[in-house]
């Protein structure tokens, strides 16, 4: 047999890792020196490589299984700089350990070890608070730039379903009752009297409804503006019908109040939460257009990466939607209850306008460029 | 010899594996192999993680509501603003909250860990991973993917639970409802049935798939030890083969022999040497199959390796010897 041939099956590369690892945790010589003697053992070649480089992938793992585990606290120092070395060590051991062992066993631990390292050392590269900072710093708002020309496409559909909303119930007011979804008890009707309307603007509802409306309007819209990116999924087409019909909506109440001279006051008592509402669901169509355009128009790239690409661009956006829409909701719940004039109302939600449209498209930018 | 060949090549099972085998090209260099996930352990994971969820949402609610019956929310007048009022109502908006939460924080916190994995495809032995691109580079999960296949998670699974809700609640007709719903959920429940790569359509905007997580432990080495070299701890014999001895099998019986010998089980050894010894011409004894086997495994594993080495691969024992494709 060929038990008198000493030199063992290493790559270049595999040689020059293990120096420069033997040389950055000498105090593992002991446990090696070990391992070399039970690997003299061995009468296969191809074990004694193993023997030899055993302890490394075991503490590797142990590294990996307390990484996974969340346990990262748990790890020294030392372990965590050895990491990627312990990793590029257990790499090169495959690509010799394919070409030269028919050990099964051992071939399927290195490939699961190596594969489970790559995910821990190239795995996402930032924790939560890095990620915040990255996401508030500017990532947010690059984000939203990125997909300016789908904002102004959804911008106009909300224009247009607005408009289609006052045409159609001016037309004929029983659309009304076909766009808003009815429910007893509601003044807001066609031929609602001057007073009534203005009361359901200016009444204080009653107080213990504050907090639950908030949290059930977050939860609501948020539902909405989701189901409004996802089917961006089919190329955009339902993103932008969702928009059109709640725009619409809106038009139909802008009529209702405006045949009553009411219309500042609605605009008023919309504009408190409506500029951070309807700016989220904006960015939420505009989203759906982005994906459902990119993957309709994929350019020189194939559709599958046109649409990952579009879908990971706009996940950073929705997720401030999200947070947009949790601020509308404690505007709508508590500010618009508590103040109850029409000039603080339109102030408050004009400074949240400009605050929005500063932050999306002033701040970052030169960093941006630079 | 019956063992063998009932255990050669199950033909269909492994065009089924390699069908799912991907390789993705690290930093490094290294081919990674990957074994995409099947649907079925997929639907399972799910099923298991909407369990949990809704344990967990009723479990929340159920503390809740014992939290409100402390306080006594039974004798609470509506009309009085009082501080129990308002803790009462503090409830309620953390319930509305966990409940809109546990949909889509549960998938979001678990699969943005180390692990990639919700517990259910835990369970289940996968995990999601970027998608590589068209040359097969490895890419990195990162968190914008994890939330975006997430987000499409949430109307492909609870839309149509919300369509026959809404129809419900506004009186309309539910059947036609119902239908719509299940329409709705067909379409995407299909949706990975479509495609190669077995992806939901949140997989598909995200760029993500899903594969099976290896969680092989390391075997002993099979060459340490008297028996390996060919000494018989029981009779005292030595056990040397001749090449041509060798030669009949390939790499494929090496593997099947390795399995046996891992598995350790007498009646399977026994089976397996007797059918060696018929093939290379020995006259088989009983009680030492262990002993045999190792032998002959470490010998014509170090026959087999040697050729490896020189580019000769043999694939199994039809295989008559030839220089492995460069690769």
């Amino acid at each position: 047999m060929n038990t008198a041939v000493r030199d063992d099956p290493e790559t270049a590369t595999d040689s020059v890792l293990r120096k420069s690892y033997q040389g950055l945790a000498s105090l593992f010589s002991k446990r090696e020196g070990a391992a070399i003697a039970a690997a003299e053992q061995a009468t296969l070649r191809s074990d004694r490589f193993r023997l030899e480089r055993e302890a490394d992938w075991r503490r590797l793992e142990a590294i990996i299984v307390r990484i996974e585990a969340g346990r990262i606290g748990s790890i020294s120092d030392e372990d965590l700089v050895a990491l990627p070395v312990l990793y590029r060590m257990v790499v090169s051991s495959l690509s010799v350990a394919r070409d030269t062992t028919l050990d099964a066993a051992t071939l399927a631990y290195l490939e699961g070890l190596a594969q489970r390292a790559w995910f821990v050392v190239y795995g996402p590269e930032l924790g939560f608070r890095g990620w915040c900072r990255r996401f508030f710093g500017g990532g947010w708002s690059a984000a939203v730039r990125a997909i300016t020309p789908d904002i102004l496409i959804a911008l106009t559909m909300m224009v247009a379903g607005t408009v289609i909303g006052w045409l159609l119930v001016s037309g004929n007011p029983d659309w009304y009752y076909a766009l808003m979804p009815a429910s007893p008890g509601d003044v807001r009707v066609p031929g609602a009297s001057r007073a009534a309307l203005y009361g359901s603007l200016f009444d204080a509802p009653k107080r213990d409804a504050f907090a639950i409306f908030a949290a059930y309007l977050f939860s609501n819209n948020s539902q909405v503006s989701i189901l409004c990116y996802a089917l961006g999924f089919a190329f955009g087409l339902p993103s932008i019908l969702l928009l059109v019909h709640n725009t619409a909506l809106l038009g139909a109440l802008l009529w209702l109040y405006h045949g009553q001279g009411l219309t500042l006051e609605l605009v008023g008592w919309l504009s408190i939460h409506g500029t951070t509402e309807l700016f989220a669901i904006m960015l939420a169509g505009a989203s759906g257009i982005h994906i459902g355009r990119s993957m309709a128009f994929p350019g020189q790239r194939a559709v599958m990466d046109a649409a990952a690409e579009a879908g990971r661009r706009t996940a950073t956006v929705m997720t401030g939607v999200v947070l947009m829409l949790i601020v509308a909701g404690l505007l709508e719940g508590y500010a618009r209850q508590l103040i109850n004039e029409t000039a603080p109302r339109l102030a408050v939600g004009g400074f949240m306008l400009v605050w929005w449209l500063l932050y999306f498209f002033v701040f970052g930018t030169r960093k941006a460029r630079r | 010899m019956a063992i063998w060949s009932r255990k050669r090549r199950p033909r269909t099972r492994q065009t089924a594996l390699s069908r799912r085998q991907r390789v993705i090209l690290t930093a490094e260099g290294l081919r990674l192999p990957l074994t995409l996930a099947t649907t079925g352990s997929r639907a399972a994971a799910l099923l298991i993680d909407l369990t949990l969820v809704v344990l967990a949402i009723v479990g929340i609610s159920a503390l809740i509501m014992l939290c409100a019956w402390g306080i006594g929310a039974d004798k609470i007048d509506k009309s009085v603003n009082s501080a129990a009022n308002d803790l009462i109502q503090t409830l309620v908006v953390i319930w509305i909250i966990t409940v809109f939460l546990a949909r889509s924080a549960w998938f979001l916190w678990f699969e943005l860990g180390a692990r990639g994995a919700t517990p259910g495809k835990r369970l289940l032995g996968i995990r999601i991973a970027a998608r590589p691109a068209r040359d097969g580079t490895a890419a990195r999960l990162t968190a914008e993917a994890v939330i975006a296949r997430n987000l499409l998670r949430d109307i492909e699974l609870f839309m149509p639970v919300v369509f026959i809700g809404s129809a419900m609640s506004a009186g309309a007709d539910t059947t036609l409802a119902g239908w719509a719903a299940l329409v709705w959920f067909g379409i995407f429940a299909l949706f990975p049935f479509f495609n190669r790569d077995g992806l939901r359509c949140g997989d598909v905007i995200a760029g993500t798939w899903v594969v099976e997580a290896p969680r092989s432990k390391l075997g002993t080495a099979m060459s340490v030890g008297k028996s390996a070299q060919g000494l018989s701890a029981v009779t005292g014999a030595r056990y040397q083969f001749s090449d041509a001895e060798l030669a009949v099998y390939g790499e494929y019986e090496l593997q099947v022999l390795e399995r046996v010998l891992r598995d350790n089980r007498e009646p399977a050894m026994a089976e397996v040497a007797q059918a060696i010894c018929a093939k290379i011409g020995w006259t088989s004894g009983a009680g030492d199959e262990r002993a045999f086997l190792d032998a002959y495994y470490t010998q014509l594993r170090a026959r087999l390796e040697t050729g490896m080495r020189l580019g000769k691969r043999k694939t199994d024992k039809h295989d008559e010897g030839r220089t492995a494709p460069v690769v």
